[in-house]
């Protein structure tokens, strides 16, 4: 018997319930839809812009949730994912589901009530996008997994935007297009150094499929429209010059670190410290991107 | 798990609930207050 299908039966512990909603992965997606609320040109009342990211949070925690409920066989599989509330067999099954589509409803729903139709209909659609496109659809099928579905965590500027605006524009498009383009290289960073994990799971991830070497050369092929659509709003004159050289900066010490991770010929995970530091070099760059865009906001 | 581990997680759950539910009515009040604030 796996550990998956141990089934306890006991109430779940509030902290299993927390790590249920992926708090990490929460973190960037709540600072991106911030960036996006408050990059916008309309600045809503406190409370309610402090709902509207409140609701992207909960939402991105509802998608965690029932990503984690699908996925408890595949992460009982591999070491990363293994001590998970489900797979660890903390919490019963149903007890994840219940958790996760009453956040859902509920985000979406507070959505519409502090904010807009349209922005409680994209938070509706990416989460709907994580975990029917993604996480049943895609994952298990195609190498292409993480680049359709990076899609799902490219909403969130979006819908801070359309939650303060209540439509769209060009810069939040290209706010989506940025987290879209920059999904890629991020996981195939991290599935070059856990490929074997991925294997032994049997999830079709760029390495384990297509090699490593492909990947590295797809992680620099992607990295350069990445790039291009950081740079963007500045070059269409959306934002200001801090913007402009931030986005340049970081971008080229982007683009250097995929370079490295290019040039490195090693297969052991040991020898793929490039990998590494591209992996939380991704990380803090659209951290600091996206406060970038911010500062900018407010220094014009 | 024993019985009084088992009270503690429930109690401990209705806690956790109770205090969720009261700030979900202070928002939901403070939500309120801004709209009508913004249809003015």
């Amino acid at each position: 018997m796996t550990p998956s299908l141990v089934q306890p039966a006991l109430p779940a512990d509030w902290r299993d319930l927390v790590a249920l909603t992926k708090p990490r992965v929460m973190s960037l997606v709540v600072f991106t839809g911030l960036a996006g609320l408050l990059a916008a040109p309309v600045a809503l009342p406190p409370v309610l812009a402090f709902t509207a990211v409140l609701c992207i949070a909960l939402a991105a925690g509802a998608a965690g949730a029932l990503n984690q409920w699908y996925e408890a066989d595949l992460d009982a599989q591999m070491r990363r994912t293994a001590s998970r509330p489900l797979p660890a067999g903390r919490m019963e099954r149903q007890t994840a589901l219940h958790f996760g589509v009453g956040l859902a409803v509920f985000s979406v729903v507070l959505m519409d009530l502090a904010a807009n139709h349209l922005a409680a209909a994209l938070l509706a659609v990416s989460i709907l996008f994580y975990v029917l496109v993604y996480t049943v659809w895609l994952k298990r099928r195609t190498a292409q997994n993480i680049v359709i579905g990076g899609a799902a965590g490219a909403f969130p500027p979006l819908i801070g935007w359309v939650a303060a605006t209540g439509s769209m524009d060009l810069l939040p498009a290209l706010l989506f297009a940025i987290i879209f383009l920059w999904t890629p290289p991020h996981f195939w960073a991290l599935s070059l150094f856990v490929r074997s994990d991925y294997a032994a799971a049997k999830v079709p991830m760029l390495p384990v499929v297509a090699g490593i070497e492909h990947t590295r050369l797809h992680i620099l092929l992607y990295s350069l429209p990445l790039a291009a659509a950081a740079v963007a709003p500045w070059a269409l004159g959306l934002t200001g010059a801090l913007y402009g050289l931030s986005a340049a900066v970081l971008s080229a010490a982007f683009l250097v670190l995929a370079a490295r991770v290019f040039a490195n010929r090693a297969t052991d995970p040991s020898g793929m410290a490039p990998e590494k530091r591209l992996f939380a070099f991704s990380v803090l760059y659209l951290f600091a991107l996206f406060a970038a865009l911010v500062a900018d906001r407010w220094v014009a | 798990m024993t019985q009084d581990e088992l009270v503690r997680r429930q109690r401990e759950r209705a806690r956790l609930m109770a205090w969720l539910l009261g700030a979900f009515v202070v928002l939901l009040f403070l939500i309120t207050v801004a709209k009508i604030g913004l249809n003015r």
